[in-house]
């Protein structure tokens, strides 16, 4: 074949070319969020389509054909409180109720211990406020022996898996019925039993992980699938690239989640994302499908989930879910959003809070009041204040009732070598 | 019994280990259809197919990363990094994550993989597919550092790290593949097949971790040596005519002190030798182990004997390896002080 004019033009070495002008000085480009402390909030760059809006593809669809999915928001819960679209419909009362439950026994556990951390109970504690949703309404969406690959603000799997508040507070008071026996910080939960792999808190290692695990269930035929966790920050982390190679590559049964929190600690969600419309869209490039959807709405995460879990499970491969939320707290006990977001930022968040967002559906629904809901909230405090006390009659992290130094040197190994065997002597344990 | 180059011995423990469990999987770059750069796993796809050998994307820390879930699923991943050189990307894998399962889990889940890689130079490889990093392992809580020097160790010893319930680095010396390097470049290498250490055992073996042997007996001075150095060291007591006894360490951890303590007891003198560079290298903790254990029985001061402190070079790979004439004088030093 002949080549193009164009061709031909953009290679004639006698072309001649105009003389360009004196470069202009470079200028480096740093993203900024639109606001400051002390400013107005304001989220109008964030475009959010209204509930219902967003067809809901058959499992098997071309990546192809949904990528518009990765620049909307599914969304199931309206302004007046009603299931409304594609993505509506699959929860019961009952099961909506459940959810309710959760994520208010999560948000209570959450304020006692972040309390328990200002009394000097233990070092450090992260709450969920805000994203309660997103992990609770996800977990019903799995099946006994799928493993979760979470980051530490995912507890919400553990608390509607059925994982016991008094475990829970132990691991955080780090004291003698820490099922962790003391060795990692408070949060870094780890329960094998309730599909819960031991988290790192190095950001964004388990994402890969989580295509490994997902890669050896297809090796042994096994039917399990694996779901990754990873904040909107932390897919800046090469590890979350390789996570994306992999699980096209072998198309791995993973649900590979995004929390978009919009803030990393004090950088806000533009530092990594960059030029990309979305998180989303990265999952475009590796051909795997990728969705956006409005976190703080029970009912659409689980939606989103159950349709991207039954992909893994029917062997189409990974999905990709970029969860639209915000973070209402600080990152940690050891952060003071004030210094770097406007103190008003989280009322001003358009997606509203998940808590009352399920509740006021139920009440529409019929299924649900006022005052049951306080009655609850009161029974929910009632429980976790329980939790709390028989967890610290078993310590807490600067009583008595502690882990062994002894226990410090075990489970290294498997079987512990001299060396350790020797040091442990010279630690007189 | 049958004679085997190390590259066959450990594609023979690979092979045995897939066949006696079908766990085993084996993966990384090049590594599935072609059977690697270095043909270690060759055949091994066409033995036991694709999902148990195959080929990964050029990620080191995505294979690690894979081998680490795959690990904690219940599988055993024997990986391969195509020279060590390469591993940087997946520390933070093997550090971080594999190292500290076990621990940061309370046990709920362990990793048992092995990541094989190529170590060494001696191959005009220049700085990135010549370095040594058996320190930066071996300092590492939670791993275990495994480095062969001949066929028949090769393949006990990478059969007991793929049992073994925790992760190992497994370094093969890549100037020993096909022969037993005695240092001097310019002369023809024996090949395994006209050496007793390239009689290697048909079907399961295993030589534990943490075991060392002893290549050589002699009185007059111990020789720690790992790797190729086991046999550069060798052609330098042989030169020099000095009765050393050269302790094979095989395993750096865990570390057989007890054979290394008793060699250096009889002998009062010590001489440590590894290519990789000097500072803090593993030289630094033997003989740190040495003086403590044996400091009222030496006779001279510990020596040790390492590459230069500086990247490895192209040009200069032979003034830069610690090869048989360095060792000699070190021999000779300690030997006079």
């Amino acid at each position: 074949m002949p080549d193009s004019d164009l061709t031909h033009d953009t290679m004639s070495p006698r072309r001649e070319v105009a003389p360009s002008p004196a470069p202009a000085p470079l200028k480096l480009h740093v993203p900024e969020p639109a606001v400051r402390p002390g400013g107005t909030p304001d989220f109008s760059n964030i475009r959010i389509p209204r509930a219902g809006q967003v067809d809901r593809p058959s499992v098997d669809v071309d990546p192809e054909a949904i990528r518009d999915l990765a620049f909307s928001v599914i969304r199931v819960l309206n302004r007046d409180s009603e299931a409304v679209g594609p993505w509506a419909g699959a929860l019961s009362d009952s099961e909506l109720l459940e959810g309710l439950r959760h994520m208010m026994t999560l948000r209570a556990f959450d304020a006692r211990m972040q309390m328990a951390q200002r009394q000097g109970k233990t070092s450090f504690y992260m709450q969920h406020m805000g994203e309660e949703a997103v992990s609770c309404a996800f977990r019903k969406a799995l099946l006994p022996g799928d493993m979760n690959f979470p980051t530490y603000r995912q507890a919400g799997l553990l608390i509607a898996g059925g994982y016991s508040l008094v475990e829970m507070a132990c691991q955080i008071y780090s004291n003698t019925h820490d099922p962790l026996k003391g060795r990692q910080l408070p949060v870094m939960y780890s329960s094998r039993e309730h599909g819960f792999f031991s988290i790192s808190g190095n950001l964004a290692t388990q994402y890969i992980q989580a295509v490994g695990w997902a890669m050896a269930s297809a090796i042994k035929n096994d039917t399990k699938i694996a779901v990754g966790w990873i904040g909107d920050g932390a897919t800046a982390e090469s590890d979350f690239h390789a996570a994306l190679v992999f699980a096209s590559t072998y198309r791995a049964p993973v649900v590979l989640n995004i929390v978009n929190n919009q803030w990393a600690i004090s950088t806000f969600q533009g530092i990594a994302r960059g030029g990309s419309g979305t998180f989303a869209a990265r999952g475009l490039g590796f051909g795997i499908p990728a969705l956006r959807v409005d976190g703080n709405d029970y009912l659409a995460v689980h939606a989103v989930a159950k349709w991207a879990c039954e992909r893994a499970r029917r062997n189409l491969g990974p999905t990709l879910i970029e969860h639209v939320t915000y973070r209402v707290g600080a990152h940690s006990t050891s952060d003071d959003p004030a210094g770097y977001r406007p103190k008003t930022e989280s009322d001003a968040w358009p997606l509203g809070d998940p808590v009352i967002r399920l509740k006021n559906h139920l009440i529409v629904r019929g299924a649900w009041s006022e005052e049951r809901h306080k009655q609850t909230e009161a029974e929910i405090l009632d429980t976790v204040i329980s939790a709390q006390k028989e967890a610290e009659s078993y310590g807490t992290l600067h009583s008595e009732q502690r882990p062994t130094a002894r226990d410090m040197f075990e489970g290294v190994f498997a079987e512990m070598p001299p060396h350790l065997r020797r040091q442990r002597q010279e630690a007189g344990v | 019994m049958t004679r085997r180059t190390m590259i066959e011995a450990i594609r023979d423990a690979m092979d045995v280990m897939m066949s006696r469990d079908d766990g085993v999987v084996v993966f990384g770059e090049d590594v599935g259809y072609f059977g690697g750069v270095f043909r270690a796993s060759q055949g091994l796809q066409a033995k036991y197919g694709t999902s148990r050998c195959f080929d990964t994307p050029i990620s080191e820390l995505g294979i690690v990363g894979i081998a680490v879930g795959m690990a904690a699923y219940g599988l055993k991943p024997c990986v391969e990094i195509q020279f060590a050189d390469y591993m940087y990307p997946a520390y933070d894998q093997i550090v971080s994550e594999a190292a500290r399962l076990r621990y940061r889990s309370n046990g709920q889940f362990t990793c048992p993989l092995v990541v094989r890689m190529p170590t060494g130079g001696g191959i005009f490889g220049g700085q990135t597919h010549s370095q040594s990093p058996e320190a930066l392992f071996t300092h590492v809580c939670g791993i275990k550092t495994v480095v062969p020097s001949n066929p028949r160790d090769a393949k006990g010893l990478l059969i007991s790290a793929i049992e073994d319930p925790d992760p190992v680095i497994f370094l093969e010396p890549k100037r020993l593949y096909n022969g037993p390097f005695d240092g001097h470049h310019d002369r023809t290498v024996t090949p395994w097949s006209k050496h007793d250490l390239g009689e290697v055992d048909d079907g399961h073996f295993a030589i534990p971790l943490g075991s060392a042997a002893i290549r050589r007996e002699g009185n007059a001075v111990t020789i720690l040596a790992y790797g190729t150095m086991v046999h550069v060291a060798e052609t330098a007591a042989n030169e020099t005519g000095i009765d050393a006894e050269i302790i094979d360490l095989r395993s750096l951890l865990p570390l057989d002190l007890d054979t290394i303590e008793a060699s250096v007891k009889k002998t009062g003198r010590c001489v440590i030798v590894h290519e990789a560079t000097l500072t803090s290298g593993f030289g630094a903790e033997l003989c740190a182990l040495v003086q403590t254990r044996c400091f009222y029985h030496l006779e001279a001061p510990i020596l040790r004997v390492a590459g230069w402190d500086t990247p490895y070079p192209h040009a200069q790979e032979w003034d830069y390896f610690p090869g048989p004439a360095r060792i000699g004088r070190a021999l000779i030093e300690t030997m006079e002080a």
